[in-house]
């Protein structure tokens, strides 16, 4: 069976965790689990959202009582099984850094005794792993950030920032698909669209996907910026790592 | 034909009791705040309960019917007017082609409902009617109305002309003062016991800062052992964060689906509409209870609920409800019911 914290989450809800931390093991058994219970169609299980290290069940409390959500997660955990891998492929993102495209760059960089420029090379020195997406449609959270950018949290969130805002908040980085209120440090911003309801695929990656940063100036910026609007600019993907 | 809006309000949108299924995606829930208020009205005009509804905040709309309709208000009090005249709450009535109805600001609670037996000719989009304004998705056009908004009923709907007259005591939001009950977790280790006892024994007032996404509060730093972040993971229903500024705040019916803030607890269902109802000001005092007692109760209030108007249920494996018909029985011929009894509120 595999090890995993059943916690109560509400009336409505119930956290299965199987870990305290980021890593591709921990994430591992949580897309075994996942798919698990998917595929089990448990009937008054209204929503699954598979995390880092836990999946949380939303239930309708109507049907199901947390003891019985409890013996059908204690079952399902003796079954996770393994997961066949599914190719993944790598979105060639452009982020224009500092200034009023990432106002909080130089308190990572302060936090982290770096230079900004130091910063920029961290952050784009290699691709990163999506995890899940959550937070809103298409927010893909990253895994693999270099520990030298970690950063808290804001101790009160902003209350709105522009779409395609690119952030880091403790030990995690991601682009922010729609304007939204925010916790997160912001470094920069991207031109494209992540999420785009008026496009055939509205997201434009999934979990299992791998993201690279690619520094862009202000002056390239804005180049994008058109040729998104117009509908011309394509994003570079290419298969694997 | 239907409701033509003359004036929309600040914050009209049609809902229904939420969009499941896609937030792994990370597409949030949406729906109805109060819950309760708005089954009630589906139920008082004989639709579902998950039918979509018209909801308003504080300011309600002014409304031109295109169409005969069989209607039902309930929720907060905005003092609801058909052609000037004073309109019953918590009542299916029959409006007429050419009435006019006009709520105005909300003098108790925050969110009115209307219900329509005609039903109102709205999608159904990713398995729901409810409006998601971030996305642009589902309900009306995927936003709130504006003025001018029209949205018709459903050709060849019935008129549930068979359920006017049916009411129901009216609910009562204006209390400045609330005991809401809370099951902790799931990151209730993260706080130290004092900080526990706070958050149980301080008063939490609600702040100006409120919307379809979550209510702030402002009382007593509830104190962390340590950081106020965890791994971003799955957010539900009426969940109470606490950043690291100690102050909580309560996740709703927009909330996003994930988020690295600690949660102490979550607010039960059957309380979340007198929480979502309350105004800026009132006092919150947060109460534990297991997270059966409050499963428990919320099936006991909702058949008994349906049983009080439809007079259809069955006494089925809830308590609740034969005792509720006896209740029946001894007053007989009297229709109105108090949801304070059912709750054992007060």
């Amino acid at each position: 069976m595999e090890e995993a914290r059943i916690l109560v989450a509400g009336d409505s809800a119930v956290v299965v965790e199987f870990g305290n931390e980021i890593s591709p093991e921990i994430n591992g058994k949580v897309k075994r689990f996942y798919s698990v219970l998917k595929k089990r169609n448990v009937t008054g299980v209204v929503d699954l959202i598979p995390t880092y290290r836990s999946v949380m069940i939303h239930y309708n409390s109507r049907q199901l009582f947390f003891f019985e959500m409890e013996a059908i997660i204690k079952d399902a955990l003796q079954e996770s099984g393994s997961l066949e891998d599914v190719p993944s492929r790598t979105f060639k993102i452009p982020v224009c850094y500092g200034g009023e495209y990432g106002p909080d760059i130089q308190d990572v960089a302060n936090h982290n005794h770096l230079t900004v420029e130091e910063v920029i090379d961290i952050h784009c020195a290699k691709p990163y792993l999506i995890y899940m997406l959550g937070f809103l449609p298409g927010f893909a959270y990253l895994g693999g950030m270099d520990e030298r950018l970690v950063t808290p949290r804001l101790t009160q969130p902003r209350t709105k920032i522009p779409a395609g805002s690119v952030g880091i908040g403790g030990e995690s980085t991601g682009i922010y698909p729609l304007e939204s209120p925010a916790g997160w440090r912001l470094i920069g911003t991207t031109p494209i669209k992540p999420y785009d309801p008026h496009r055939e695929v509205p997201i434009i990656y999934e979990a299992g996907d791998y993201i690279q940063f690619v520094p862009i100036t202000p002056h390239e910026f804005k180049a994008i910026s058109e040729q998104v609007k117009a509908g011309t600019y394509k994003v570079e993907v290419s298969d694997g790592i | 034909m239907g409701f033509k809006f003359e004036r929309s309000g600040p914050m009209t949108t049609v809902q229904d009791l939420g969009r499941y299924g896609y937030q792994k995606d990370g597409f949030s829930v949406s729906g109805v705040m109060d819950r309760r208020s708005a089954i009630t009205a589906n139920f008082l005009v004989g639709n579902e309960a998950g039918d979509p509804v018209l909801e308003f905040l504080l300011i309600g709309p002014r409304i031109m019917m295109t169409s005969d309709a069989v209607i039902a208000v309930t929720g907060g009090d905005f003092t609801p007017k058909i052609n000037g005249q004073p309109m019953p709450m918590y009542e299916a009535v029959a409006v007429k082609k050419g009435d006019r109805l006009d709520f105005n600001l909300a003098i108790e609670g925050l969110w009115g409902y209307i219900a329509v037996a005609n039903k109102l000719d709205i999608p159904l989009v990713m398995g729901s009617y409810s409006t998601n304004m971030k996305c642009e998705v589902g309900g009306f056009k995927g936003r709130k109305l504006k003025n001018d908004d029209e949205i018709d009923f459903r050709e060849g709907g019935r008129s549930g002309l068979e359920f006017v007259g049916h009411t129901i005591e009216k609910e009562y939001f204006g209390d400045m003062k609330k005991d809401i009950r809370v099951v902790l977790g799931p990151q209730d280790d993260a706080f130290t016991e004092e900080g526990i006892k706070t958050f149980f024994e301080g008063d939490y007032v609600v702040t100006n800062e409120c919307d379809r996404m979550g209510y702030r509060l402002d009382g007593p730093v509830i104190e962390h052992k340590g950081s106020a972040d965890i791994i971003s993971d799955g957010i539900p229903y009426g969940t109470i964060q606490v950043p690291s500024s100690g102050k909580p705040i309560v996740m709703l019916t927009d909330r996003q689906t994930t988020g690295g803030y600690t949660k102490i607890g979550s607010v039960v269902a059957v309380d979340m509409p007198q929480f979502v109802q309350s105004k800026q000001g009132c006092c919150i005092r947060f109460v534990p209870v297991t997270v059966g007692d409050a499963q428990y109760e919320l099936r006991k209030y909702e058949a008994s609920l349906k049983a009080l108007i439809h007079e259809k249920a069955t006494a089925e494996d809830i308590d609740g409800v034969t005792e509720i018909k006896r209740q029946e029985s001894a007053q007989k011929g009297k229709k109105k019911w108090s949801i304070k009894t059912l709750l054992h509120l007060n």
